[in-house]
């Protein structure tokens, strides 16, 4: 196994709509027509010279159930301006907008295409919130899993449930989390959720299923986000077209990885290793259980191969993780390698994931700032508009590493200063379809 | 213009010339008096909103409100459940399996046709009459279906000498006694007297 490297892929410019609860003024084209006309504005490109300058597309939206149409991908296609140009579907549950970015990646890396624009969007507002939950159930096993009343915060709360009794984590290490990611996206206008909140807030918010609270959960919103992917040929003629440089960012590795669709069929196998690590690190683990995402440190081990990464928390600037659940970000460190198997709970209480120039109300944390993870906010307070939330996640990651947060936001506090390497990572299902993708600046 | 098989029927039927189709007659008619217009039915079905507020000025028309329609949308699926049908026939006989390999010896509590691990036909077994939580949650919330069923017990049983897990209900315990403590504790699944072919057909208790 492992990623050889073709062509170098630059990502030059992204764009977000802002999430919100709902967005009944537009249909779905013009929400992502938002994201995409910032994008090219971002590097002062005309929508016509876009036509002449793009080689295609990806589109990223996860379900047919919430917008009731098929084929969607290519009503935003023809919306855009962008047929007739090749174009596909990516999708992959919650990892659609992850995988969205790889095939973007693919399409310039093998040749295929010197430019590529990836865009995504999903509009969960057209159901109730128990009917979201109820097609958002469907990716799970319609057989055995869905009927017996199973939902996705009750399959994260059954494996969260077994890393507490495993590793000791607690309710209140996964309610800070939560304070950590409503806080940072307090500085961040794009996210649906700008709160200040306090351990006891999330714990005495409404159960959902122990022991996840409301505010231990991401929400369902309406949203659409786009990224630019070029080839250095493919930067030439952007160049040409708009007689400027894009501030750019190199996409420097690659990963994706998959487990079984129904968590009751994990197995348990050898802890997948990652450079740092050795086998007597988890000497009696049964691995991956229903505790540990194997998708994640597949995805992972391949991201960092690629990228040359040896050791993620001491080469890796910050994270922009999937936070669908302060329990699955807490494993999600586990999976990336930032800490051991185990210590997830210990290491977000040390404060290492939280950004060094906040003030959470939380007393003195001796790691603060080390690697911060979800600096946006992450899903947890930005929202979750399945399709988008990887490229929203991306394009966070391109004004990190662009320093340009305080132009995009119009304030600097979640800029994280001098970032030079940043990692991306989505995740589907309970873990089934999981990519990690490192950026550099270039 | 008429299909060849309307031509046919109508002449076998009446036996002399075709008829006009009802369509032709229509479009004759409309042309030439205006008074009697050609229709569309109507219906007072659904939605009927009269006199949309609406500007002189089409320029205003960028800031209308949208327009948001509710529609229902209801379907029955014909769900197969194809491979694991001995399963659910095993539900309404008051017996729980699962599948072994027969070349690895891997077993699956949630039967699975072929092996994960090399790819043989699985066998049907039995599942032992005792398991253990492996994990659980109390479910507070849950999808459109289960909403009138909350608060529920979800748990994964595992077997001695199974691999993987199975996902059920726990009945016969308190929600509000949950705790850590429930992990490991013995179960016992308990099936309905009238199976609906659902995996709820099973459903654990306490077994001590
Ligand atoms: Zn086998």
């Amino acid at each position: 196994m492992g990623i050889k490297n073709t062509r170098d892929v630059y990502f030059v410019s992204g764009g977000i709509s802002k999430f919100a609860k709902a967005r009944p003024d537009v249909t779905f084209q013009p929400m992502v027509k938002e994201a995409y006309d910032y994008a090219l504005k971002d590097i002062g490109m005309e929508n016509k010279q876009a036509q002449e300058v793009f080689d295609g597309s990806v589109a990223s939206y996860f379900s047919d159930h919430f917008t009731r149409q098929l084929m969607a991908g290519i009503m935003i296609q023809d919306y855009l301006g962008l047929c007739p140009l090749p174009s596909h579907r990516a999708e992959g549950g919650g990892a659609t907008g992850g995988i969205c970015f790889q095939e973007a990646y693919k399409n310039i890396a093998s040749g295929v295409m010197d430019v590529c624009v990836a865009y995504g969007f999903e509009t969960m507002s057209h159901v109730n919130t128990w009917k979201g939950n109820e097609f958002i159930a469907l990716a799970s096993d319609v057989s055995f899993d869905y009927p017996v009343g199973g939902f996705y915060s009750g399959y994260y709360a059954m494996m969260v449930v077994r890393h507490m009794k495993e590793f000791g984590t607690t309710v209140e290490q996964l309610a800070s989390v939560s304070v950590k990611n409503h806080n940072n996206a307090f500085h961040n206008k794009y996210a649906q959720k700008r709160r200040k909140l306090t351990i006891k807030d999330v714990r005495n918010s409404g159960m959902v299923a122990w022991p996840l609270t409301l505010l231990d959960i991401c929400v369902m919103s309406d949203g659409a986000a786009c990224g630019i992917l070029a080839s250095e040929e493919g930067v030439e003629r952007i160049r040409k077209a708009t007689g400027k440089t894009p501030k750019m960012v190199k996409v420097t590795g690659i990963g994706r990885g998959t487990d079984a669709m129904r968590m009751a069929d994990r197995p348990h196998k050898e802890v997948i290793l990652l450079p740092h690590e050795k086998a007597s690190d988890y000497k009696g683990l049964k691995y991956p259980g229903i505790h540990s995402f194997r998708a994640g440190r597949t995805a992972s081990k391949l991201a960092y191969e690629h990228a040359g990464i040896t050791n993620p928390l001491k080469e890796i600037d910050f994270v922009e993780l999937h936070d669908a659940y302060t329990s699955s970000e807490i494993q999600t460190y586990e999976d990336m390698g930032l800490c051991k198997y185990g210590e997830g709970g210990k290491f977000v209480e040390s404060g290492a994931p939280f950004l060094p120039n906040l003030d959470y109300g939380l007393g003195k944390m001796p790691r603060q700032g080390e690697i911060p993870v979800n600096p946006s906010g992450g899903l947890i307070a930005c929202g979750h508009p399945v399709g988008a939330t990887g490229l929203m996640q991306a394009v966070f990651a391109l004004w990190q590493l662009q320093g340009s947060m305080k132009k995009h936001l119009g304030d600097d506090t979640i800029q994280v200063k001098d970032a030079k390497r940043g990692a991306i990572h989505s995740h589907a299902g309970t873990g089934t379809y999981v990519t990690v993708s490192i950026l550099e600046k270039a | 213009m008429k299909t060849a098989l309307q031509a046919r029927g109508q002449s076998r039927l009446e036996g002399k010339e075709p008829k006009k189709s009802r369509l032709a007659e229509q479009s004759e008619k409309v042309y030439p008096e205006q008074s009697e217009r050609v229709k569309l039915p109507e219906t007072d079905d659904g939605t009927i909103l009269f006199r949309v507020p609406f500007p002189d000025d089409l320029k205003e028309l960028h800031n209308m409100s949208p327009i948001v329609v509710k529609q229902p949308y209801h379907i029955d699926y014909i769900h197969s459940y194809g491979q694991d049908s001995p399963f659910f026939a095993g539900l309404s006989n008051g017996k729980l399996l699962g599948t072994k390999c027969p070349d690895c010896g891997y077993a699956y509590a949630t039967p699975k046709g072929h092996c994960g691990e090399c790819g043989a036909r699985c066998d049907w077994v039995e599942l032992p009459k005792v398991g253990r939580i492996h994990t659980f949650t109390v479910c507070q919330f849950g999808s459109e279906e289960f909403l009138k069923e909350t608060p529920y017990m979800l748990i994964l049983v595992e077997f001695e000498k199974f691999n993987t897990l199975f996902l059920s209900r726990l009945i016969g315990f308190d929600p509000k006694k949950a705790s850590l403590d429930l992990v490991g504790m013995k179960v016992r699944p308990q099936f309905k007297r009238n199976a609906k072919f659902k995996p709820t057909d099973v459903y654990f208790v306490p077994a001590e």
